[in-house]
């Protein structure tokens, strides 16, 4: 295969989306998650891939840290996650750097070329099938994983949807993100939009909805960029304990995460951060 | 004071202006399984041969790094350097840099320094207060850190951008360089302190300035993490870095550990501890706990405004905790 050709793993892949932001701790896997979900809802064949190498979070955001990825002829199978009960034929497939550890705890000390090295085998290995929307969670910063998924990504243009930038409100996160703003013009990603996460808590005691981390940043970085605003999502601390409690409580409720999460007070409001995205259509 | 005349370091000022204009300027990327240009194989292993860079790395100079003597030379008239990490991004680490740099800065008696090696994501300038128009300035002498007080001195790739919002698209190797340079160019004096804030994750800038360090010596690591478990697992991956890496850990704070309403004044877990948090891993792993700071909405915004959050809300408990946690730092640093 020559360097400029499709890679061989995106053949049957129809649309990638990006998640990115300049700063970490934002939400990315959070959002890359909550838009899979959102997605798969609609019965749409959803495949996640987490290049964040050192730092991987999608094992943990989908209760399956003990899966393993299996080796097969052809390739890396991903792992799959069922998006309906009762259902074995439509299947979440992810893929991370996390499910290839022998211990949840070990660190991958690896530089820039390691690194680029099995961001290319995921691009080459990995059997995705039949995919309409591939998600790509990211590291923060513009570096290695940055450069090599440009790489990668810009051999199929026509695959690529748009990218969507995730912010908090706070000034130090804006300028950050401002700097992937930067990044995806150079890589030729168009932008989808722009969401503020952790945008407001609401206190259960009082109902008194508190700015922790400032307010309207994200809406007013879209504005300046000229950028569409995708939705401001609070900090909903019953989200997180879904997420944390998913294995109980798929269990109690004989249901899929997806299913779960159609329950949760951020379901509407991905749902119209969703409509938004797919709205704009490919380019 | 001259811009920029002497001494021409490896990599100019402007050089790195010029290079966020584009997105890579590699010749071509690093095979997978490079050697590195600083190793015996570099231009010699299987890699390297079908390498576009093989020609380059051949012709280097071989043997240990000719520059971590300068390095040490550099570096042995500070009597603390103190590494700020978390494997994870967004807990805090800037923002507790700069708090533990005001706070050692308070006493006049004190010369402190502030390193910022997060190349692609650098906050510390905004939160340190420094103008977004500072350069830097190289003599005779090295390149002189901007100083946001008379006895705190700091140094940030995010003076020497053309605009504020350019992106540092670099691979490791780059950032490697600069980092090299943050420690064998700056004019720093005599420090007491030095503090350096470092980028999430386990990868280059980690791995360089622990081996650049590791003659002259650090004196420990101080581990931010967040109460929930997300946070905790790249945390883990961080303190088993410093093992591998032999970095003392000096010890761990929890930020953003529950928030107070203002309206009620009832307690809430935001980032919930599922698994005990901060305190918890600290006790399975053997280190030190310093302590819990809670989550304040006005750190945040005193740190976008670059100022100090205890200097301006003396008597919250969030300020009490910010003292505590740096004096058992302190006590842990001085006391070895």
């Amino acid at each position: 295969m020559s360097e400029s050709e499709k890679p061989f793993s995106l053949n049957r892949v129809k649309n990638v989306i990006l998640v990115l932001s300049g700063k970490g701790g934002v939400g990315k896997s959070s959002v890359t998650t909550q838009l899979a979900l959102t997605l798969a809802s609609q019965n749409l064949k959803i495949g996640i891939l987490d290049i964040d190498l050192t730092g991987p979070s999608l094992p943990r955001m989908f209760g399956i840290e003990d899966h393993k990825i299996h080796q097969s002829e052809q390739g890396w199978i991903p792992v799959h996650a069922p998006v309906k009960t009762g259902d074995n034929t439509l299947n979440m497939k992810l893929m991370s750097l996390g499910f290839l550890l022998n211990n949840r705890g070990d660190a991958i000390v690896w530089r820039g070329p390691k690194k680029t090295g099995m961001i290319r085998q995921f691009f080459k290995d990995v059997i995705w099938g039949e995919l309409d929307y591939l998600i790509i969670d990211t590291p923060p910063g513009t570096s290695d994983e940055h450069i090599a998924i440009a790489e990668e990504l810009n051999k199929c243009p026509e695959l690529i949807y748009g990218a969507v930038i995730v912010t908090t409100p706070q000034l130090v996160s804006i300028n950050d993100v401002k700097k992937e703003i930067n990044y995806c013009e150079k890589a030729n990603f168009r932008i989808l939009g722009i969401v503020e996460n952790m945008s407001g808590f609401v206190c259960p005691y009082c109902a008194e909805c508190t700015n922790i981390f400032s307010k309207g940043g994200g809406e007013k970085l879209a504005l300046e960029t000229n950028l569409p605003f995708l939705g401001a999502i609070p900090i909903d601390p019953l989200f997180v304990d879904m997420i944390e409690n998913q294995v109980i409580k798929k269990k109690e409720n004989n249901e899929t995460l997806v299913e779960l999460y159609q329950h949760s007070n951020m379901y509407p409001l991905f749902q119209s951060v969703v409509e938004q995205i797919l709205s704009l259509g490919k380019e | 004071m001259t811009t920029l005349l002497t001494p021409p370091p490896e990599k100019s000022i402007s050089e790195i202006a010029d290079a966020t204009e584009k997105l890579s300027d590699m010749n071509a990327p690093e095979p997978e399984h490079c050697p590195g240009p600083q190793s015996d194989n570099a231009g010699k292993s299987e890699a390297c041969q079908t390498c576009d860079n093989k020609d380059i790395c051949t012709s280097l100079p071989k043997g240990p790094d000719p520059d971590i003597p300068l390095i040490s030379k550099r570096l042995e008239s500070i009597k603390h350097k103190v590494l700020v990490l978390s494997g994870k991004g967004g807990v805090g680490k800037s923002t507790f840099t700069s708090m533990l740099c005001w706070a050692l800065a308070s006493d006049d008696e004190l010369e402190i320094g502030a390193m910022d090696l997060d190349i692609c994501g650098p906050s510390l300038p905004k939160m340190l207060g420094a103008s977004t128009n500072e350069s830097i300035h190289a003599s005779n002498s090295g390149w002189t850190p901007v100083y946001v007080s008379d006895n705190l001195g700091m140094m940030s790739i995010q003076f020497m951008l053309p605009s504020e919002d350019s992106a540092i698209i670099w691979r490791g190797a780059k950032k490697t360089g600069l980092i090299k340079q943050f420690l064998k160019d700056v004019d720093w004096g005599d420090l007491d302190y030095l503090v350096i804030d470092t980028p999430p994750g386990t990868t280059d800038e980690h791995l360089s300035v622990t081996s650049y360090m590791k003659e002259v010596g650090i004196d420990g690591a101080l581990i931010v993490t967040t109460p929930q478990e997300v946070a905790l697992l790249d945390v883990r991956k961080e303190i088993n870095f410093c093992h591998k890496a032999g970095i003392k850990i000096l010890g761990l704070v929890e930020n953003m550990s529950g928030f107070v309403c203002p309206g009620c004044g009832n307690e809430s877990q935001i980032f919930k501890p599922t698994t005990g948090g901060g305190e918890k891993l600290a006790h399975d792993l053997n280190i030190k706990f310093l302590g819990s700071v809670p989550l304040d909405p006005r750190i945040g915004k005193a740190c976008d405004n670059g100022e100090c959050f205890f200097d301006l809300y003396p008597n919250s408990p969030a300020s009490d905790a910010i003292l505590d946690v740096v004096e058992s730092l302190r006590d842990e640093i001085e006391g070895l």
